[in-house]
C-alpha cells in the first residue's frame, strides 16, 4: 500500500494556467458575463454607473467651488461664485465657512478647543472599549472617569476653565453625549429589566417589566421626546425644572433601556439551561448566580447585537432636532438657514451624512468582525 | 450498598417542603413576596408622586383636563387630507382623524414599497453578478448608516431645488415634476369603475377559495386541479367585462401647465414624496439585509437538492428556498414594519401633516399636553399591536410543525 501511494503521486509539470480559467478575463467571464441575463445586467448597470458617477464627480469635484472671496464692504463671504455654479457644481465653500459651527454649534468660539478634546476623548473611549483586551471590570471605571472628564471640559468652571452654560453646547459633542451617556445609563436599567422579564418567581415584577417594554416599544421616540419637552415640567414639583438636554436625555435613556433589555434577554435565553442549573447546584444566591455565571456569558454573547443597537441610538439622537436641541443635525440645519448659504443645503447635508456614516460604518464593521470571531468556535 | 437504602436522602423519608409559606427569611417564597411588595410599592409611590405633582401643577396653571377640546373648531390649515376637511368649520377631532388617516396611508404605502424594494435588493445582493451584488451592498451600507431624519431633510431640500411650476419637467407624458410636487393624471371616476373594482374583489375571493379547494383535492388525491383558468376569468375577464358592459368609460384628467399652477390632475406633494423616498430607502436597506440573511440561513443542501431535481435557479428560489427563508425573515421583518409605522412620525420635521404633526399643533394651540401625547401614544400603540398581532398570526401559520 505504502509503495503504491508514493509511486502514484506524480509531480505535475509547471504549466501556465489556461487563459480562460485564471486572470482578469476569466474573472470577468465568471462574475460579470456568465450568462446572457447576467451580461445584460452588467452592461446596463455599468452604463448607469458610469453616467451618474461621472456627473457626480463633475458636480462634486471638477465644477465645484471650494472657497469664495470675502466681501470687503460687509466683512462677510460673497457667495456670487457659488450662485453662478448652482446646478452644475457643488459649493463646498459653505462647509469651509461653517464647519466650526456645524461641529460645535454655539459653543463659545475661543473655547471650542475644549469641545474638540471632548470629541477625541469620546473616540478614544470607543476605541478602548472595542479592544477585547480591555474587556474587564476596570472598563467601567474608565467609562466613569472619561465621562466625568468630558462633563468637566464641557461645563468648565473649575481648573480655570470658563463656565459654559448648557444651552450654549452644540454640534457633534451633543450627539455623542446623548448617545454614549444614554447607553451608559440605560445599560444597568436594561440588565435589571431583562432579568425582571425572565424571572419566574416574581410575577408582579415580570408583569411590570413586560408592560414597560411593550409600551415603550410600541410608541415612536418622538412621542417620548415630546413628553420630555412638554409634559415633564408638569411632572416635577414646583420650582424644579431640569434643563431641556437633561429631559431629552432621560427620554432617550428610558427608550434605549427597552431595546437593550430585549437584546440582553436574547442572550439570557441563548445560554444553555445547564449553566443556570450548575449555578443552582453550587448553591449560589440569585445575584451571585447572575453576576458571576450567567451575565458574563450572556452579555458576551450579545455584544454584536448590542453594537448594532448602539448604532441605532446614535442615529436616533438626531430626533432631538424636533424638540429644538442643538445636536449635529440641528446645527447643520441652522447653518444653512444663514441667508447667504440658504441655497446650498445639499452640500451641508452630504457632509453631515458623511460624519454619521463614518461613525456608523466603523461600528457596523466592528460588530460584524466580532460576530465572525465569536462564531468561529461553532463553525465547522 | 445495602446501607445506602436506609439513608433518608435516598429513600425520601425526609419531609417534603410544605405548600404554605413559612415566616423565615430563608424561605424563597416569602422572600419573593416581600421583594414584589417592596418593588411594586416603590414604583407605585413614584407614580403617585408624579401624578400628584401633575395635578398640583395643572391646578396652579388652571389647565382643564379632558378631551373636550376635540369638539372645538380647529382652525389648523391642513394641506393633505383623505377625508373632507375645512379648518374654519371642522373640529380638532376631525383634524386628528385626518392625521391618523395620513399616518396610516404613509405606513401602508411604506410597508408595501419597503417589502418590494427590500426583497428585490436582498435577492439581488446574492446574485452571481459581481457588479450587481456589490452595488446592492453599497446601497445597503450607505442608506442605513445615515439617520432617517437626515434622509428626510436631504430629500426634501433636493425636491425643493427642482424648477418652479413654470419650468416643470415632464417626466412622462402627463407627469410633471416641479418644486411644488408631482402632478399626475387622474382617472375620472365613474360608477362603472366602482362596479369593476367590486367584481375584482369578488374575483380575488373566488380565486383564493378555488386555490384552497385545489390544495384540499391535492392533499386527498395527489393531483392538483388547474387554478389559473378560474383566476383569469375571475380576475381579468369579469372585471373588464363589467367595465365594458357599462360603456367602458375612460377619461384621464390631464394636468395642464399654467403660469404659476397646474390646472386639473392630482398632486403628490413634495412633503409626501420626500417622506416616502426617505422612509422607503432607509427601511429597504434593513429589509434587504433581513432577506439576504434569511436566504443564507437556508442550508446549502436545499439548493443542491433543488439542482439535483433539475430545477432552474428562479424556480428553486421561489419553490424551495424562499418558503423556508420566510420563517427566518418574518420576525425581524415585523420589527422593520413596526419601524416604518413609528418612524413615519418623523414627517413632522418636513411638515407633512401626520398624526404627530397635527397633534403637536393642537397641543401648542390648546395647551392640552397630556391628552395630546396620550392620544399619540394610544394611536401608535394600537397600530404597533395590530401589526405585531397580524405578523405573529402569519408567523405561527408558517412555522414548521415539529413532532
Amino acid at each position: 500500500m505504502s509503495t503504491a501511494t508514493t509511486t502514484h503521486i506524480s509531480v505535475p509539470g509547471r504549466e501556465q494556467p489556461p487563459m480562460l480559467v485564471a486572470g482578469p478575463v476569466a474573472w470577468a467571464r465568471a462574475n460579470l458575463f456568465n450568462s446572457i441575463g447576467s451580461s445584460l445586467v452588467t452592461l446596463a448597470l455599468a452604463y448607469f454607473l458610469l453616467k451618474y458617477a461621472a456627473s457626480f464627480i463633475d458636480w462634486a469635484f471638477l465644477k465645484s467651488v471650494w472657497t469664495v472671496p470675502m466681501d470687503p464692504a460687509t466683512g462677510k463671504l460673497d457667495p456670487t461664485a457659488c450662485r453662478a455654479a448652482k446646478g452644475t457644481g457643488a459649493c463646498w465653500a459653505v462647509i469651509w465657512d461653517k464647519y466650526r459651527f456645524i461641529l460645535f454649534g454655539r459653543y463659545p468660539f475661543e473655547e471650542q478647543w475644549r469641545a474638540a478634546i471632548v470629541l477625541v476623548l469620546f473616540i478614544g473611549l470607543f476605541v478602548t472599549s472595542a479592544m477585547r483586551r480591555f474587556w474587564r471590570r476596570e472598563l467601567a471605571l474608565i467609562w466613569v472617569a472619561t465621562l466625568t472628564a468630558i462633563f468637566v471640559l464641557m461645563w468648565g468652571g473649575v481648573f480655570g476653565l470658563r463656565y459654559v452654560p448648557q444651552d450654549e453646547w452644540g454640534g457633534l459633542p451633543i450627539t455623542l453625549i446623548l448617545s454614549t451617556f444614554g447607553l451608559a445609563c440605560a445599560f444597568p436599567i436594561a440588565v435589571l429589566v431583562a432579568l425582571g422579564r425572565r424571572s419566574t418567581n416574581l410575577p408582579a415584577v415580570k408583569l411590570l417589566c413586560v408592560i414597560y417594554i411593550e409600551v415603550i416599544r410600541g410608541v415612536p421616540l418622538i412621542s417620548l421626546l415630546f413628553m420630555a419637552s412638554v409634559m415633564f415640567p408638569l411632572f416635577m414639583p414646583e420650582g424644579l425644572n431640569p434643563d431641556k438636554l437633561l429631559r431629552a436625555q432621560v427620554a432617550i435613556i428610558l427608550f434605549a433601556a427597552v431595546y437593550l433589555a430585549e437584546v440582553i434577554r436574547g442572550g439570557l435565553q441563548a445560554l444553555p439551561k445547564g449553566q443556570y442549573e450548575a449555578a443552582d447546584a453550587l448553591g449560589l444566591s440569585y445575584w451571585k448566580k447572575m453576576g458571576l455565571i450567567i451575565l458574563p456569558q450572556a452579555l458576551r454573547l450579545v455584544i454584536p447585537p448590542l453594537v448594532n443597537t448602539f448604532i441605532g441610538f446614535f442615529k436616533d439622537t438626531s430626533l432631538v432636532l424636533i424638540i429644538g436641541i442643538f445636536d449635529l443635525l440641528t446645527s447643520g440645519k441652522v447653518a444653512v438657514a444663514d441667508p447667504i448659504w440658504q441655497a446650498f443645503s445639499t452640500e451641508v447635508y452630504i457632509m453631515l451624512g458623511l460624519i454619521y456614516f463614518c461613525f456608523c460604518f466603523s461600528m457596523s464593521r466592528y460588530s460584524r468582525g466580532l460576530e465572525r470571531e465569536f462564531s468561529k468556535s461553532v463553525r465547522r | 450498598m445495602s446501607s445506602t437504602s436506609t439513608d433518608p436522602r435516598v429513600t425520601g423519608t425526609r419531609k417534603a417542603p410544605g405548600k404554605g409559606v413559612t415566616l423565615s427569611w430563608s424561605d424563597p417564597r416569602l422572600r419573593a413576596i416581600v421583594w414584589q411588595v417592596v418593588i411594586v410599592g416603590l414604583i407605585g409611590a413614584g407614580i403617585w408622586y408624579l401624578v400628584s405633582n401633575t395635578a398640583a401643577n395643572l391646578e396652579q396653571r388652571r389647565i382643564a383636563t379632558g378631551f373636550d377640546f376635540l369638539g372645538t373648531v380647529a382652525g389648523i390649515p391642513i394641506g393633505e387630507h383623505l377625508v373632507p376637511y375645512d379648518p374654519s368649520v371642522n373640529t380638532y377631532g376631525r383634524a386628528v382623524l385626518v392625521g391618523i388617516l395620513n399616518t396610516l396611508m404613509v405606513t401602508v404605502v411604506g410597508v408595501v414599497l419597503v417589502t418590494l424594494l427590500g426583497t428585490a435588493i436582498g435577492i439581488a445582493s446574492l446574485s452571481d453578478n459581481w457588479l450587481l451584488s456589490r452595488l446592492c451592498a453599497v446601497f445597503v451600507e450607505v442608506m442605513r448608516d445615515v439617520p432617517l431624519l437626515l434622509h428626510l431633510l436631504f430629500w426634501y431640500a433636493l425636491l425643493l431645488t427642482l424648477p418652479p411650476v413654470r419650468e416643470a419637467m415632464m417626466v412622462l407624458p402627463g407627469l410633471f415634476l416641479s418644486n411644488s410636487g408631482l402632478k399626475v393624471p387622474l382617472l375620472v371616476w365613474e360608477p362603472a369603475h366602482s362596479f369593476s373594482m367590486l367584481a375584482l374583489v369578488a374575483g380575488a375571493i373566488a380565486t383564493w377559495l378555488t386555490g384552497r379547494r385545489a390544495t384540499r383535492i391535492q392533499h386527498a388525491t395527489g393531483v392538483r386541479p388547474k387554478v389559473w383558468p378560474v383566476a383569469v376569468v375571475a380576475l381579468v375577464v369579469v372585471p373588464v367585462g363589467v367595465w365594458a358592459l357599462l360603456g367602458a368609460p375612460f377619461t384621464l384628467e390631464m394636468p395642464v401647465k399654467g403660469r404659476f399652477r397646474f390646472a386639473g390632475g392630482g398632486l403628490i406633494s413634495p412633503e409626501f414624496m420626500a417622506l416616502m423616498i426617505g422612509l422607503v430607502l432607509y427601511h429597504a436597506a434593513f429589509a434587504a439585509e433581513i432577506v439576504r440573511s434569511g436566504i443564507l440561513a437556508v442550508p446549502s443542501g436545499q439548493w443542491e437538492a433543488g439542482g439535483a431535481l433539475g430545477l432552474r435557479r428562479g424556480t428553486m428560489l421561489r419553490q424551495i428556498v424562499l418558503p423556508q427563508a420566510l420563517r427566518v425573515i418574518i420576525p425581524p421583518m415585523t420589527s422593520t414594519y413596526l419601524g416604518v409605522a413609528k418612524n413615519s412620525s418623523l414627517a413632522v420635521a418636513i411638515g407633512y401633516p401626520d398624526l404627530v404633526s397635527i397633534v403637536g399643533t393642537t397641543l401648542n394651540q390648546t395647551g392640552q399636553a397630556i391628552e395630546g401625547i396620550a392620544l399619540i401614544m394610544a394611536v401608535y400603540l394600537t397600530i404597533s399591536l395590530s401589526i405585531s398581532l397580524f405578523m405573529n398570526w402569519y408567523n405561527a401559520r408558517l412555522a414548521l410543525v415539529e413532532r
